[in-house]
């Protein structure tokens, strides 16, 4: 990996802000992504839909869950009841981040149903308003990291590394999108959300808050009413207690990359990372194959991955090394927010193109 | 009625999609699992993708951009984030070629 040094320009991450305009006018929308070379049979197989491997893990997860929960609450006043819920708590406020992000894609399961169930549940557990999100990651999708476009940009610069910190326990996170459903339940539409959001489906966005909200205030009049927190170490509390890992992985996908390219090699990362990890994350470590072509199912990723890997950036060997080098190059955009790690390609990858960015206007005495 | 020869039959495989590009527009034309054409336009509503590069399943074609789906039959939109149907063109095989009434 090695870094380069821009000049610093601060940026407003609005999608209202001057931004939007200029990466319009730069180009910078819907623009033209690169690709590597996948021949159209292999990428017709790789894309195919199987309900077998996600019916299998959502058993398995649903289940765990079951039995971690229901451990957690027969153990409850014991010691016993840590392991049953730092289990739960993983499953519900880490793992629904994966599920809700694949069946979100539809690409988790062949049958659409079974897509759309697991998609509420996990946008329920991980706080989402599951129809205003959509879009949302749609947009993330054709405008990824292009400030003023992307409605997800997790590193905005200069980063806050405390902020990033208390994400480990899901804090901002909370605040930010619990904020949103309660605001969308009060039938509030924001400017930003406008943006993304077609006018047709602003009724059902306001409508799911509603329920996803009752649901949570059932379970904090639940808790006062049996003077006990264990309802909220069941519903909610896990986003508290059991995202550190969501974040974990989630941190990872592009931080201290580039911002304003059109080449997914350069602002999104791949990881190796365990066989645990990797289930839970549902194989999202594969994030630069998963950018480039967002209709190959998780479980294909693997495959994908062997096949364009010659054209893709070396990736990191584990979650620590990984962490590393992101680390780094956070710590020094704190003071150089300009700063940008350029990832390494090996000598059978095309180059970066050049062209794809030649078009784009300095972006200076942006306010 | 102009139909417009597109290719042979035999190029398009079952439950697959070509891109085909006639006068100035671009199309999408489909053969179903049972070796029906069908031809829509070419580009997806959302964010003007190619369909050519997405994957068609029973009687759909997935959006390569952000899986948003189309009924390649009838144009119907079926998934988020596509909203507005497509354009239909009626297909026909003559001959052994695949031909397309634009
Ligand atoms: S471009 Fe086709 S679904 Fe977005």
């Amino acid at each position: 990996m090695t870094m380069t040094d821009t000049p610093f320009v601060p940026r407003d991450y609005s999608l209202t802000g001057p931004e939007n305009a200029r990466a319009v006018a730069a180009g910078l929308a819907s623009a033209e992504w690169y690709h590597s070379d996948v021949p159209r049979k292999v990428m017709k197989d790789l894309m195919q839909r199987t309900d077998g491997p996600a019916i299998r893990d959502t058993i398995l997860w649903l289940g765990l869950l079951v039995v971690s929960g229901a451990g957690g609450v027969l153990t409850w006043g014991t010691w016993w009841a840590v392991p049953f819920f730092l289990v739960y708590g993983v499953l519900y406020g880490s793992a629904c981040d994966s599920r809700w992000h694949e069946c979100g894609h539809g690409t988790a399961f062949r049958t659409p149903w079974m897509n759309d169930v697991v998609y509420l549940i996990a946008s329920f557990m991980v706080m989402r308003n599951p129809v205003s999100w959509r879009w949302s990651h749609a947009r993330h999708h054709t405008d990824t990291i292009i400030v003023g476009r992307d409605p997800e940009i997790g590193h905005m610069r200069p980063p806050s590394l405390g902020m990033k910190a208390l994400a480990f326990v899901g804090i901002p996170d909370i605040w930010l999108h619990f904020r949103i459903l309660l605001r969308n339940a009060a039938g509030i539409i924001t400017p930003d959300e406008a943006d993304y959001l077609p006018e047709s489906e602003r009724g059902k966005a306001i409508f799911w808050a509603r329920v996803f909200v009752a649901i949570h205030l059932a379970a904090v009049v639940w808790a006062l009413v049996s003077w006990s927190i264990l309802p909220l170490m069941l519903i909610g509390g896990p986003r508290i207690y059991g995202t550190w890992h969501m974040v974990m992985t989630g941190l990872l996908q592009h931080g201290g990359l580039a911002e304003d390219v059109l080449d997914h090699r350069l602002n999104s990362r791949t990881v190796y990372m365990n066989p645990i990890s990797r289930w839970i994350y549902w194989n999202m470590n594969y994030h630069v194959e998963h950018h480039m072509f967002p209709m190959v199912p998780y479980h294909a990723l693997p495959r994908l991955h062997a096949i364009i890997k010659n054209d893709l950036p070396v990736p990191d060997p584990s979650i620590p090394v990984a962490y590393a080098w992101m680390i780094r190059a956070l710590w020094r955009q704190r003071h150089e927010p300009g700063y940008t790690m350029t990832p390494v390609l090996p000598p059978t990858a095309r180059p970066f193109r050049a062209e794809l960015h030649d078009h784009v206007p300095a972006r200076e005495g942006v306010a | 009625m102009t139909w417009v020869s597109v290719c042979p039959e035999g190029e398009i495989d079952p439950e697959d999609v070509i891109r085909f590009d006639h006068g100035g527009r671009t199309y999408a034309v489909y053969r179903s699992a049972a070796g029906e054409p069908f031809a829509t336009d070419g580009l997806c509503t959302h964010e003007k993708v190619h369909l050519s590069d997405g994957l068609v399943m029973d009687d759909t074609i997935e959006c390569p951009k952000h899986n948003g789906r189309f009924n390649y039959r009838t144009g119907a939109p079926l998934r988020a984030p596509v909203c507005v149907a497509l354009a239909t063109y009626p297909a026909r095989i003559n001959d052994g070629q695949i031909e397309v009434d634009l």
